[in-house]
């Protein structure tokens, strides 16, 4: 048996989760399984079809009316019941939990709908009949700041809603002295990690107390508590928020949750009972939040021989329609290192948000850092480059230097430790760099396209609360100075000396469980197994501020030492309290192996459950004025995290690890597809807390890096119709896609954190998309690269644009190419066309003809309404359509006009019928251009060419028997076509 | 074939995960709602709720099931197996499962219930399976936390283990 001395150290050790058990099993709790009481009722939202539009009206008659619904609120009754959210900026830009007179993007809550069960929820939103009147989009965000764009919120007069500019040390001179300035021009486009569980909301308003109890996967920061309570017109403490141990995926996407808790909140006291909401996936791509898409011109002021002097960065990142707390915070995270991981002393900045008619931007891991570092480690391959130098030499040149940390960075970041040029040489070495390098020229001397690119990075962790009030300027900051990072962890110890632990970072599956169980057992001197550590949390009950939370890697460097803390105050308590039995001072009482001893003589011992139990069994005999009871709360914010300085610099986060990537990639010269042949990352991570767990956050943020690089981006169409709407158009990397890194680890411990610990989590994230396309720049010589780096990109860049077609080929227009469903072509009818143009003329012909039409009425001369079902793949739902006709040449052809309206989406298209005969047979010739946007647009885009041939084929087919009275067989003979359903549907507006 | 009327509540019945159990569904109930919701198991989570992600995944009389794309109607009768079945009656992790918790082949255990099913079905048929043909199975199942690196190592160390 060990001796008391002998201590175990468990922080440092791949100890296996204590959280897996019960995941592994099937047994855990998330949200959507959390009890809910009898009467619970289940929500379901109508969301916008338009990017942008002014709403005329929302007809709720027949939803509410529908059996099972309770109630539907809209816009107005939200804005009646609750006030805009509060938002960073002083800018007039309201936002409700629901769209209040205007829509401003594809996906954006319109209407809720309580009812009995999901189900018949779904089915009311489908009776709301909502009417507008579409307004021209800002879409692309660089046009969005021209003074002719449409305008997302005309308060705010303009779409760029900040601008902020900013200088450190001598950069007019650096550049003047340059012997060479390099720029690059980058398009950081929008994505997201995207969890696979939604976001989840239990909200019930409990009216004697006035008090709202939420239980969901929020994730915090806990800074939109106040913009969630304000909103709700109540106190923080009448707001309960609970988020259950077990969550599926954040990645900082369940920050955005909150204004859905706000509108769950809504409902429960409208109907008077709790109000459950369960996003699906549609929902969540097109309208929970993306990383902003960035915009950066950045140029850098060099020497000839490699050394940067000087950045000049100018940034613009587009935050969609709205900016919600805590936006912007991606442009001002990582303001402190905008010098990333070399030591630049000149800077300037301009940064410039904009907002578009797209979802709201929000965190996403990396927050920030992916667009930004996208820009340095671009920059500095094309400074290699164009100089004739190794990319790697230049990288080394420019790093911080070893020996001069603490390093205060231009921008005001405070780097606390590391040793970079070391780093770049162990993974120069342990990667095996020079193989690698080898093995591109074997590569390239067999004729493949083979590239090797390099990323540095620094990776922030524990974001300083102060770093977006740096937003304002410096008189602003001072009426109301921000800094610091408060964290909180309690430890109790029971009458029977069992330990359980309580702490404020709400993790969704990166094992804070283990990690504190590891922290405890060692200063408790117990094992992880004897420590429950239970992360569920509720602000009525657990230590909370407005950091709580888990968001920008703040749990190993900010979490972990509030439990330090806390475990040291237990320590000092029972060694108080064991001094009195051992009869040594207190100073001289170790713990280990469950024993509380004299470090000078470990034979004079007690268990330490005998020496927590004291404290409440025999509080009367404590020492003189010792509170009763084991249970401390231990909280910390570093003083290294202070408000901006007057010169707006700004130590934006606590830590800094440092992260040094290579990788050899291979292109497919037939498909464009790039291969990753060899990936290497190195980290300076400081202490790592648990090799096992911090290498898994390695390889998940490298995934998510291969997805950034290679596959995954928001699509809009030019009139802001979302594409993007099933993972199988929002491409998510399989396991055939992300390949195995190289993980090489360097411990430089943090000197600003008790355990040395820095954070891990997002460093991938950052470093990898740039490292890949740095390889494809190698390869292809190619510097203009824009992500994803999808085959048919890289194709282009590989064999240049395609050809035109030979002669006479006819080029097909394709939907996916300028967000119009286009067509035309001709069919024969067997009956003469006057018999032909009449029926199409006649409502009640023509209702009997339109596949899935109820009923089509006149509304005027020559102008039409009908209610069509209408289905693409998933989608299938109820439209209303108009159709007018004009130019009308009686019997020979017209111009029609019109759209679909439906709770699935709209579309709008102009056609054009003209008729003639032939042997006895009428002659159909038709074109259409058709706009679609709404749930088909999203998640139908694929099937929809195809969709849309078959309807024309079953419009003539009903045609044809209309006509003939035969019954429609299916495939009738005289029918051979493939238009006019499509002409129909282009009119009435539709595919599918 | 079962006549059913689509607003009425009919009675579904299945041995799941070795226990008889019934709850009543409307015909266009989800599999995944029924069991979550109607049963009450915490093993058929919902990820895209169109076939993609497979963290639905079940086995329906051994087969690989997505529960989103399945009316729980059709199950009826059926057995029904989520990795609730795995561990032994005194919780003590099946070796498979072992495998996943010594390699870190999980976060947030969204997603490792489904897979643990598709792999449970698979190596039945397939004891000794390459590289190659597990990523297969398990390309059917989509993973934002881990990059499944750690999936495929504990997958290969217990094939190894159970061949040696």
């Amino acid at each position: 048996m060990a001796t008391a001395k002998e201590k175990i150290k468990y922080v440092g050790s791949p100890l296996e989760r204590v959280e897996d058990n019960i995941l592994l099993q099937g047994k855990a709790q998330y949200s959507d399984h959390l009890p809910t009481r009898a009467g619970t009722a289940h929500a379901a939202i109508l969301r916008s079809p338009h990017a942008h539009a002014k709403i005329n009206s929302i007809s709720i008659n027949k939803a509410k009316s529908h059996p099972g619904v309770l109630d539907v609120l809209t816009g107005d009754d939200v804005k009646e019941m609750s006030e805009a959210f509060l938002i960073v900026l002083r800018a007039p830009i309201n936002q409700w939990a629901l769209a209040v007179e205007r829509v401003r993007y594809v996906g954006e809550p319109v209407a809720i709908v309580i009812a009995r069960d999901r189900y018949i929820a779904e089915d009311a939103v489908g009776l709301i009949e909502a009417d507008y009147s579409p307004l021209p989009p800002a879409i692309d965000q660089e046009e969005a700041t021209k003074d002719d764009a449409p305008v997302v919120h005309e308060a705010a007069g303009s779409n760029v809603v900040s601008t902020r500019e900013f200088s450190y040390g001598e950069p007019e001179k650096a550049f003047a002295e340059a012997d060479k300035i390099v720029n690059v021009k980058i398009r950081y486009p929008r994505n997201s990690q995207t969890p696979l569980e939604g976001f989840v909301v239990n909200a019930e308003y409990i009216a004697g107390e006035d008090l709202y109890d939420v239980a969901s996967n929020y994730q915090g920061p806990f800074t939109s508590h106040p913009v969630m309570s304000m909103a709700l017109r109540v106190k923080n403490s009448q707001l309960r928020m609970r988020t259950p141990q077990w969550s599926g995926g954040g990645f900082g996407i369940k920050v955005q949750i909150f204004p859905y808790v706000v509108l769950m909140c809504l409902a429960s006291k409208r109907v008077g009972r709790p109000v459950k909401w369960v996003e699906d996936k549609l929902e969540h791509l097109a309208a929970a939040a993306a990383a902003p898409n960035r915009v950066i011109e950045l140029e850098a002021a060099c020497k000839s021989d490699g050394t940067v002097t000087a950045f000049k960065f100018d940034q613009l990142d587009d935050y969609g329609a709205f900016l919600r707390a805590p936006m912007p915070g991606p442009l001002y995270r990582m303001h402190g290192i905008l010098t990333g991981a070399y030591d630049i002393k000149n800077l300037t900045v301009r940064n410039r948000v904009v907002l578009t008619n797209k979802c709201p931007s929000a965190m996403v891991r990396g927050f920030g850092g992916p667009q930004m570092y996208y820009g340095i480690e671009r920059v500095m391959h094309k400074v290699a480059v164009e100089l004739g130098l190794d990319p790697l030499e230049v990288l080394k040149k420019n790093l911080v230097p070893a020996g001069v940390f603490p390093y205060r960075a231009a921008a005001g970041a405070l780097l606390d430790s590391g040793d970079y040029p070391k780093a770049v040489e162990l993974g120069v070495e342990k990667g095996h760099l020079a193989d690698l390098k080898k093995r591109r020229d074997q590569a390239r001397a067999e004729g493949k396209l083979y590239g090797i690119g390099y990323a540095a990075i620094v990776e922030p962790a524990q974001s300083n609360m102060g770093y977006l009030s740096n937003i304002l300027p410096h008189e602003e900051r001072q009426r109301n100075p921000k800094g610091g990072a408060a964290a909180n962890a309690t430890i109790t110890v029971d009458p029977l000396g069992t330990v359980s632990v309580t702490a404020d970072s709400i993790p969704q599956g990166q094992g804070h469980q283990t990690i504190l169980s590891q922290i405890v057992a060692d200063e408790l001197g117990l094992t992880p197994e004897n420590i429950k550590v239970n992360l569920d949390f509720d602000t009525a009950k657990d230590a909370w501020s407005i950091a709580t939370g888990n968001y920008s890697s703040r749990f190993s460097s900010a979490t972990t030492v509030a439990c330090y803390k806390a475990a040291q105050k237990i320590k000092d308590k029972l060694a108080r309290i064991a001094s009195q039995t051992l009869n040594v001072p207190p100073k001289q009482i170790g713990f280990a192996n469950g024993m509380v001893f004299d470090t000078a003589n470990s034979e004079n011992s007690i268990k330490f459950y005998r020496a927590a139990g004291a404290a409440h069994w025999t509080p009367g005999a404590l020492p003189e004025g010792m509170e009763p009871c084991v249970r401390e709360t231990g909280s910390w914010s570093p003083p290294e995290l202070e408000s901006p300085n007057e010169q707006d610099q700004i130590n934006t986060s606590l830590t800094y690890g440092f992260v040094f990537d290579y990788c050899g990639v291979e292109i497919d010269r037939d498909t464009g597809a790039v291969k990753i042949d060899k990936y290497v990352t190195t980290h300076d991570s400081g202490t790592i807390l648990n090799p096992l767990i911090a290498d898994g956050q390695v390889f998940g943020a490298f995934a998510w890096g291969v997805g950034c690089a290679l596959y995954e981006e928001f699509v809009y169409g030019e009139d802001g119709s979302f594409k993007t709407g099933t993972f199988a158009d929002y491409l998510v990397p399989t396991i055939h896609e992300v390949p195995e890194p190289k993980i090489i680890h360097m411990e430089s411990p943090s000197m600003v954190t008790p355990l040395g610990a820095k954070g891990i989590a997002e460093g991938n994230c950052m470093s990898t998309p740039v490292c890949i396309a740095n390889a494809v720049a190698d390869a292809t010589g190619e510097q203009d690269l824009t992500l994803p780096l999808i085959a048919s990109k890289v194709a282009r860049i590989v064999h240049g644009e395609e050809p035109p077609p030979p002669s006479g080929d006819k080029v097909e227009e394709s939907h996916a190419t300028d967000g119009r469903l286009r067509g035309d072509g001709e069919t024969a009818v067997p009956a003469p066309s006057d018999l032909v143009w009449e029926t199409l003329l006649n409502p009640e012909a023509l209702a009997a003809v339109i596949p899935g039409c109820h009923k089509l009425d006149e509304v005027e001369k020559n102008s039409y309404q009908a209610e069509v079902s209408l289905g693409v793949g998933p989608v299938r739902g109820k439209f209303r359509a108009k159709v007018a006709l004009s130019d009308i040449i009686e019997g020979k052809s017209t111009t029609l006009s019109g759209g679909l309206e439906g709770p699935l989406g709209t579309s709008s298209g102009v056609g054009h019928v003209v008729l003639s005969e032939e042997d006895g047979k009428t002659i159909v010739t038709y074109d259409y251009a058709i706009k679609l946007s709404g749930t088909v647009a999203s998640v139908g885009g694929r099937m929809l060419e195809g969709a849309a041939k078959a309807l024309v084929k079953q419009f003539f087919n009903r045609l044809t028997a209309q006509i003939t009275g035969q019954k429609d067989s299916g495939s009738s003979s005289g029918v051979t076509t493939n238009g006019l359903w499509a002409f129909i549907k282009r009119i009435l507006g539709f595919k599918s | 074939m079962p006549q059913l009327s689509k607003d009425a509540r009919h009675p579904v019945s299945c041995t799941l995960n070795g226990k008889e159990v019934s709850g009543y569904a409307e015909p266009r109930m989800l599999l995944s709602d029924f069991l979550t919701h109607e049963i009450g198991i915490t093993s058929c989570h919902v990820g895209c709720e169109h076939g993609v992600c497979g963290a639905c995944t079940v086995l329906v009389d051994g087969n690989i099931t997505r529960a989103c794309l399945t009316f729980a109607v059709q199950i009826d009768g059926c057995q029904i197996d989520t990795s609730e079945c795995l561990a032994n009656a005194d919780g003590e992790l099946s070796d498979l499962q072992k495998a996943f918790k010594k390699h870190h082949g999980l976060q947030c255990g969204y997603c490792t219930p489904g897979i643990l099913m598709s792999l449970t079905a698979y190596l039945k048929e397939n004891q000794d399976p390459s590289e190659q043909e597990l990523r297969e199975i398990l390309s059917g199942h989509l993973c934002r936390c881990t990059g499944y690196v750690g999936m495929v190592r504990a997958v290969l160390d217990y094939c190894k283990n159970k061949t040696t």
